[in-house]
């Protein structure tokens, strides 16, 4: 068994489950704004606290994974995305504190911590999606060291996967919050979360376009035979998932348009890593390049192995601890 | 010193680690502290000790906040801006990390949800147990970064390969030579640090007339274990130096202001270190007692800064100096909880009101000495990044100066807003104060006796 192989499928399933799961939290902060009345801003923000910090706990789990397994791409990748990197981070501090301050400050300062909760959201969101973009385009790299220069990562693409991914959040957020609240709150939810699904869909189209026409491999790979009649699930699957999301908006469904939406993600996603392969840095190094050695990987995935499954167990208790709604009494004592 | 990329890179990293392990050296004693308080609220059923921990929870939920938010810029530092030294030491460093994360961190996040939010959620036995895994990760953090820290002082069990470090035996790696010394360190420096800083607030308390059901007793407690601890601490804190004068022994010439190598060397209670002049312009110091501390022989020779090449050296005054305000301190802290023991003794330690006002503003005295004993370390280290094999100045990413200022200065506005904030915040809890109403049976732990899971509707 290849040993790299099993580091790929860990850490490309260990991104996923955090942009999932901070995408939803990430994506209550985005709508936190538009939310009707501060009572409303109340709950949406109870709906996420008992979570969010368990959620970006996966990301700190990728940047500690990548340097375990791929220390080559972990330094090429974040010396690369200096500038988004740093912002994302300093906009995830700002709201990650507004949790704490928002349910301890007076009535008259609260708007600083809803600003410093909303608008890191935004951009913890966006500059995740830029990274997106900017890795996606292929990262220049020379004699092993990044070489694109301070503003590498700047592109039309980038900026707008940036707002695709805040967007895909938001879809997160909006369904998060259908299944978490009730009454006047929740109809709003569904509302929104109606006009952002064909949103998001033409998000995904126009990425999956740009990305096919301003890379020719990577419409090769898609179009040519017969990879084609296998590769061309992906996007019929996403509308159906899209369809089957959209019925049930309609019909005030509460429970599957959340976990349609992370779906939705799913595939995307999918269709990412079948764009990037086999690059962890793309068209410049693969994940076999970037791999540490044997030694290191496999301590490691020993430790993966015995405690991960504690930390699964453990996560899900917390999600069924606070399952149903929002209940105001279990906010800040 | 001009405005390098690697001069403001080390900046960046000194100031953001700085921020972030004021939290950690809080939050872990304070979460063995809230694990006492609710064992005895569960052994006693007294409303009180609920209240309590309801109390400094919340301290503690603030304070967690800002360690966890801080500490995920760190997880990235090291690559944003010390790729290269990502790159070499990735593979001894990357598992310890990612150890950390599995072993701790997930154990933390996942039980605080609980342990802040959970209290009409779950019965009281799963509440502590949630409380205690808390506090068990907080612990078991510090031993996994504490062990990363420790191998770039005293690297062990790895090779180096063409500028890469590859591992030999984890074993050698993770219990490296200066790294039970560290730990032990650490750990003992956050619960003395907690135990001045929740001596402070009670001692605040005392003087106001205020919660007078639990701040006399709680004093009495913090400072009972703060003397317990501090003679141990300057034990350990020995053996500390004696590891660090063995392995890394131009740090230990820093500390004690030696340049030139001597039999009988001076223990330095002051001087003016000059790196340029190689001396020091002023020193004052207790003969023979470097030599008698560190060879326990008072003819025993020191080796001076000069007995390496001024690119080998660390640069001397911040250790000296930061040194001093650590064992200045430490020993500040030994004598205080000492006198308050004896206070207590003659029963007349909540009527010595010149005293508890020492006591309040020693609060944050365990964390400064904490930041001091970090400085000692880690400037100490220099110019090596991992001792002796990897320099500094080699470690760093090829970013342009400006880039790093401008997220230099973008860290210092915002963390000096948030540390503004959270000041502005801890002080409005400790003023209103947990409100003790200890009415018996009033909140005891058989009124919670609910299901662990409650059933949940639409899950």
């Amino acid at each position: 068994m290849d040993l790299v192989l099993i580091w790929v499928v860990i850490i490309a399933v260990g991104v996923m489950v955090y942009v999932v799961l901070d995408g939803f939290d990430l994506g209550v902060g985005i709508l936190f704004p538009l939310a009707g009345s501060d009572r409303h801003r109340d709950t949406m923000m109870l709906s996420v606290t008992p979570f969010w910090d368990g959620n970006e706990t996966w990301l700190i789990l990728g940047g500690a994974g990548l340097l375990a397994a791929f220390p080559k791409a972990y330094a090429v990748l974040l010396s690369a995305l200096y500038l988004p990197l740093m912002l994302m981070l300093i906009a995830l501090i700002l709201r990650g504190v507004s949790f704490e301050f928002r349910f301890k400050a007076d009535e008259s300062h609260r708007i600083l911590w809803d600003i410093s909760f909303s608008v890191g959201s935004s951009l913890a969101a966006f500059c995740q999606g830029v990274t997106l973009g900017a890795v996606v385009q292929g990262i220049p790299v020379e004699a092993g060291s990044y070489s694109g220069g301070p503003f590498g990562w700047l592109s039309p693409f980038s900026i707008f996967t940036g707002l695709a991914v805040m967007t895909g959040y938001a879809l997160l957020g909006a369904t998060w919050l259908i299944r978490k609240t009730e009454d006047d709150l929740q109809q709003w939810a569904y509302r929104v979360a109606k006009i952002i699904l064909p949103l998001l869909l033409c998000f995904i189209l126009l990425v999956s376009v740009w990305t096919a026409w301003a890379e020719q491999d990577i419409a090769n790979r898609w179009f040519s035979l017969p990879n084609f009649y296998w590769l061309s699930q992906v996007p019929l699957a996403t509308l159906l998932l899209a369809g089957g999301a959209w019925y049930c908006l309609v019909k005030r469904i509460q429970g599957p348009p959340f976990l349609l939406s992370v779906a939705l993600f799913l595939l995307a996603y999918i269709g990412l890593v079948i764009s990037i392969w086999p690059y962890i840095v793309p068209r410049a190094i693969t994940f076999w390049e970037a791999a540490s050695p044997p030694e290191s990987q496999l301590f490691v995935l020993i430790g993966f192995a015995i405690f991960m499954p504690f930390v699964i167990g453990y996560t899900i208790m917390g999600y069924r601890i606070f399952g149903g709604k929002v209940n105001e009494s279990d906010g800040y004592h | 010193m001009e405005l390098s990329a690697v001069f403001l890179s080390r900046l960046q990293f000194a100031f953001t680690v700085s921020f972030h392990i004021i939290f950690p050296t809080l939050t872990i004693g304070l979460a063995i502290y809230l694990a006492f308080l609710e064992g005895m609220w569960l052994k006693t059923g007294r409303a009180l000790y609920k209240q309590l921990c309801l109390f400094w929870g919340r301290i503690f939920a603030l304070s967690f906040g800002m360690g966890v938010v801080s500490g995920i810029v760190l997880s990235y530092e090291f690559g944003t801006n010390f790729s290269r030294f990502s790159e070499a030491a990735g593979n001894v460093l990357g598992p310890l990390l990612t150890y950390e994360v599995m072993t701790a961190f997930f154990m933390e996040a996942g039980f605080l949800g609980v342990m802040l939010f959970g209290w009409n959620r779950v019965g009281p036995r799963l509440h502590y147990f949630a409380t205690l895994m808390v506090a068990l990760g907080t612990t078991v953090s510090a031993f996994w970064i504490l062990s990363a820290n420790s191998w770039m002082h005293t690297p062990a069990g790895t090779e180096l390969r063409d500028g890469v470090f590859y591992v030999r035996d984890w074993f050698e790696v993770v219990f490296n030579p200066s790294f039970p010394y560290r730990l032990a360190h650490m750990l003992l420096a956050s619960l003395i640090t907690t135990t001045f800083f929740v001596a402070g607030i009670c001692a605040w308390y005392v003087l106001k007339a205020r919660e007078q059901e639990f701040a006399g007793r709680a004093l009495k407690l913090a400072l009972l274990t703060a003397a317990l601890l501090t003679p141990l601490q300057v034990l350990v804190g020995d053996l500390h130096g004696l590891n660090a004068y063995e392995y890394q022994p131009m740090k230990v010439a820093a500390m004690e202001g030696r340049w030139e190598t001597m039999a009988g060397a001076p223990l330095l209670l002051f001087a003016l270190p000059d790196q340029e002049a190689e001396k020091n312009r002023f020193e004052i110091g207790i003969p023979k007692g470097a030599s008698l501390i560190l060879e326990h022989d008072p003819n025993g020779v020191i080796k001076g800064l000069k007995s390496v090449p001024p690119e080998d050296r660390p640069p001397m005054a911040p250790v000296f100096f930061s040194f001093r305000v650590m064992v200045g301190l430490g020993m500040l802290m030994l004598c205080l909880a000492w006198l308050g023991v004896w206070y207590t003794w003659r029963g007349s330690l909540l009527t010595r009101r010149w005293y508890l006002r020492v006591l309040l503003w020693m609060a944050p005295a365990g964390l400064v000495a904490t930041l001091a004993g970090w400085y000692v370390a880690e400037i100490g280290r220099q110019p090596w990044l991992v001792n002796g094999l990897l320099r500094t100045v080699d470690g760093v990413s090829p970013l342009a100066p400006w880039q790093v200022l401008t997220t230099l200065l973008a860290f210092v506005l915002v963390y000096s807003v948030l540390f503004g904030a959270y000041l502005y915040y801890l002080l409005r809890i400790i003023r209103k104060g947990p409100q003790i109403k200890d009415e018996p049976g009033s909140i005891t732990p058989a009124k919670h006796a609910q299901p662990a899971f409650m059933p949940v509707e639409g899950d």
